[in-house]
C-alpha cells in the first residue's frame, strides 16, 4: 500500500511541466539540454508507476531504454553546443543569426 | 499514511524543489548540481516503487554519467559564455507550462482508475534480466545500433571545420585565460607549460578562436 496511482501521475505531470517552462524559457543551449533532461525524468517516473500499477515489466524496459536514449540525446546535443560555441563564440540561440541576410 | 506513503511525499516534495532550482537557475552549473539531487531523489522514487535495478542505473548513469559529461562540457567553456543580454521568456513559458498541467491534471483525475492504490511489489534483476532478453532482446539490440549512430555523429560533429581529425594530436596547446596565463586544474601559472601540462591542454577544437595567440604551442607576447 504506497500511494493513490493519481499521485504518481501527478508528480510526473509537475515534472514534465517544469521541464517543458524550462525548455522554452531558458535562453542558454546547456539549460535546454537540462530541461529535455527533466522532462525525460518525469516521463521514467510514469512509466515505473505504470508498470507497479499494472503488475506489467514492460514500463521497466522502457524506462531503460528512455535511458539510453537520454543518453544518446544528450551526448550528440552536448557536441552541438560546443560545435556552435567554437563557431560564434556564444551559446544563446538569438546570436544564431548568420542566416539573416 | 503508511510510512510508504509518507516516504513518497518527502521524495516528492525533494524531487520538485530541486527540479524547481535547477529550472530557474542562470548559471548551468548549479543547475546541474541541482538537476543530480533530483536524480538521486528519483532513484529513491523508483526503488520505493518496485525497481531496484532502474534505481541503481538511475544513480549510476542519469546522475554519474550524463551529469558529470554536461559538468565537462561546463567546464570546457573556459570563459563563461556571454552573458543573457535579455530576460528569459519566463511570462509565455509558465503559461504554457499552467495550462498543460492543468489539462494533465483533469485528464489524470478524470481516469476511474487513479484512485487506485498501488501495492507494494519489486522486480528482481535476475526476474527483469530475463525478462528483458527474453521478449526484447531485439529492442536491446536497437538500442546498441542507435548509441553506435551518436557515437558516430559525435565525431564528425565535434571534428569541426576547419581541423583534420588528426590534427588535434600533432597541434596541443595549452588553455590560457584571457590575461594569457595557463589554467590547469584551475591552478593559474605563469611559467612554460611542462610536457606533461600540454598533454592536459584541451586540444584546439575546443577551444574558441581569439587573436594575439598564435597557435602552434610556443609561448609568445600577446599582440
Amino acid at each position: 500500500m504506497i500511494v493513490p496511482f493519481g499521485h504518481v501521475f501527478l508528480l510526473a505531470g509537475l515534472i514534465f511541466a517544469m521541464g517543458l517552462v524550462c525548455l522554452v524559457a531558458q535562453r542558454n543551449l546547456i539549460m535546454t539540454l537540462v530541461g529535455v533532461e527533466v522532462m525525460m525524468n518525469a516521463a521514467a517516473i510514469a512509466f515505473i508507476a505504470a508498470s507497479l500499477r499494472w503488475q506489467l515489466m514492460e514500463g521497466q524496459v522502457f524506462m531503460l531504454f528512455i535511458l539510453a536514449v537520454a543518453a544518446a540525446e544528450v551526448s550528440v546535443g552536448l557536441a552541438i553546443v560546443v560545435n556552435v560555441y567554437r563557431r560564434t563564440g556564444s551559446i544563446d540561440p538569438d546570436h544564431y543569426d548568420i542566416l539573416k541576410g | 499514511m503508511s510510512l510508504y506513503a509518507a516516504i513518497f511525499y518527502a521524495l516528492a516534495i525533494v524531487i520538485l524543489t530541486a527540479t524547481g532550482l535547477a529550472i530557474t537557475r542562470r548559471q548551468p552549473i548549479h543547475a546541474v548540481l541541482y538537476l543530480i539531487v533530483a536524480f538521486l531523489g528519483t532513484a529513491a522514487l523508483f526503488f520505493l516503487l518496485g525497481a531496484p535495478l532502474l534505481a541503481a542505473f538511475v544513480i549510476i548513469l542519469y546522475a554519474g554519467a550524463i551529469m558529470v559529461l554536461i559538468l565537462f562540457v561546463i567546464m570546457l567553456f573556459q570563459r563563461s559564455p556571454r552573458e543573457i543580454g535579455q530576460l528569459p521568456q519566463w511570462g509565455p513559458a509558465t503559461l504554457l507550462g499552467i495550462v498543460f498541467l492543468a489539462v494533465a491534471v483533469a485528464m489524470v483525475f478524470k481516469d476511474p482508475g487513479s484512485g487506485i492504490v498501488l501495492q507494494g511489489a519489486a522486480a528482481q534483476p535476475k526476474d527483469f534480466g530475463h525478462f528483458l532478453f527474453d521478449r526484447y532482446w531485439l529492442a536491446v539490440e536497437i538500442i546498441s545500433v542507435l548509441l553506435l549512430v551518436a557515437l558516430v555523429a559525435i565525431i564528425q560533429v565535434g571534428k569541426g571545420r576547419d581541423t583534420g581529425g588528426d590534427e588535434a594530436e600533432r597541434q596541443i596547446n595549452p588553455v590560457r585565460n584571457s590575461s594569457g596565463a595557463l589554467i590547469h586544474g584551475g591552478i593559474v601559472s605563469k611559467s612554460t607549460p611542462t610536457a606533461e601540462q600540454r598533454a592536459f591542454a584541451a586540444p584546439k577544437w575546443l577551444r574558441p578562436r581569439r587573436r594575439g595567440i598564435v597557435s602552434n604551442g610556443v609561448k609568445e607576447g600577446r599582440s
